[in-house]
């Protein structure tokens, strides 16, 4: 018997091993990949320059140009998206600490219902803006709740798709809020 | 409504429905209740199933291209058909934004159609909501290194494929042309000679 025959014999036990192995990590890395959350093609983007009207009765819309010179959260919200309400007492508790700035962008909204919302549930928000739509695909919006943290320079250094718990706020908003502040 | 990230919410027409109305206006009024008392009962409620059957399978797929969102120049509505066709719905995933009825399809077939009017080029229009969305917007993903993988997996799979049946043909011819030993000879030959004499 030759040696590469023996090495024949030794490969048919061998690459199944092989074989189960990459396919055990390939399924537990791909598995545990929540396909809801799409990367964000604006990572490290400055954040698209827009101006949005005030919700009615306000004062003042949200802009572009209030984001430079401070980390902000803007956080894309709608009275229609019932996780959004799941959220909101965590962005209320978030802007009790006056941790950091939080602007809402209202997307796709009926102005009264979005007023009666804040009236119900409370306003964590510096500013509010009122989007049709337009702004948010500008933001690569393709759903609500979606939260981005802006640095000081204005630019898009995070994105959180659905609703924030109190454990994303703890683990990865507020160290982010404080790496970017340094 | 619209699109949350959480439940699809309610009211929102999903294309089910409007797949399952256009294979009812198929239908004339009344042909489901015709010909039921009598004896060939089955057979013409099997043709009358075939027929539909064949109906809709010449249907083409629902479009969620909306009457008031076209343009009304037939050549830069054909153009934001195409430039359509490549965009992924974000909200359904496997839908182009032309079939999806999502709001957020519409909102970008609205916008395709202003980059399209305002003189952009397919590409351009592509690019500019490929800078917002990413590759995932890309229905065909893009040829880059990136996705070297991805497009030139089956053809790697193919070369691994085809060595190793060279290489299994090749063993097997040159087991088969190794020279018989002397002896081996001998004994063919004495069999070959019993074979004969019987």
């Amino acid at each position: 018997m030759t040696g590469g025959a023996m090495n024949r014999r030794g490969l048919i036990f061998v690459l199944p091993a092989v074989v189960f192995t990459l396919l055990a990590v390939g399924f537990y890395v791909g598995l545990g990949i929540d396909s809801n959350v799409l990367p964000s093609a604006l990572i490290d983007q400055p954040a698209p320059r827009f101006e949005l009207p005030p919700l009615p009765g306000g004062e003042r819309g949200f802009s572009s140009a209030d984001l430079p010179g401070h980390v902000s959260l803007v956080n894309v919200f709608a009275s229609w998206c019932t996780p959004c309400r799941a959220e909101h007492p965590i962005l209320n508790a978030l802007a009790k600490t006056k941790r950091v700035a939080i602007y809402g962008i209202n997307y796709k909204d009926k102005p009264d219902a979005a007023l009666a919302w804040i009236a119900e549930l409370g306003n964590p928000y510096t500013r509010i803006g009122a989007d049709d739509g337009r702004v948010g695909i500008d933001w690569g919006v393709y759903g609500v709740p979606e939260t981005f943290i802006v640095d000081r320079a204005g630019r898009i250094r995070y994105k959180h798709v659905g609703p924030l718990t109190q454990n994303d706020v703890e683990r990865t908003i507020l160290p982010l809020i404080t790496r970017l502040e340094r | 409504m619209t699109d949350c990230h959480c439940e699809e919410p309610l009211g929102r027409r999903s294309n089910l429905d409007r797949q399952s109305s256009t294979g009812a206006r198929l239908l004339p009024p009344g042909t489901a209740r015709k010909g039921r008392p009598s004896g060939g009962r089955n057979d013409s409620i099997r043709l009358a199933a075939g027929v539909v059957m064949l109906l809709l399978a010449t249907t083409s797929p629902a479009q969620a291209v909306r009457p008031d969102e076209m343009l009304a120049d037939p050549g830069l509505e054909a153009r934001a058909r195409e430039v359509g066709r490549e965009l992924r719905c974000l909200v359904c995933r496997n839908q182009s934004i032309d079939d999806s009825d999502a709001d957020l399809a519409h909102d970008l077939r609205v916008l395709v159609r202003e980059r399209i009017k305002a003189g952009d080029s397919d590409d351009r229009v592509i690019a500019y909501v490929r800078a917002r969305y990413g590759d995932f917007v890309l229905l065909r993903p893009p040829f880059e290194l990136g996705t070297l993988l991805l497009w030139g997996g089956p053809l790697l799979l193919l070369v691994i494929g085809g060595a190793a049946l060279a290489r299994f043909y090749r063993s097997r011819r040159e087991a088969a042309v190794a020279p018989l030993s002397p002896d081996e000879r001998r004994r063919l030959a004495s069999i070959l000679g019993e074979g004969s004499e019987n």
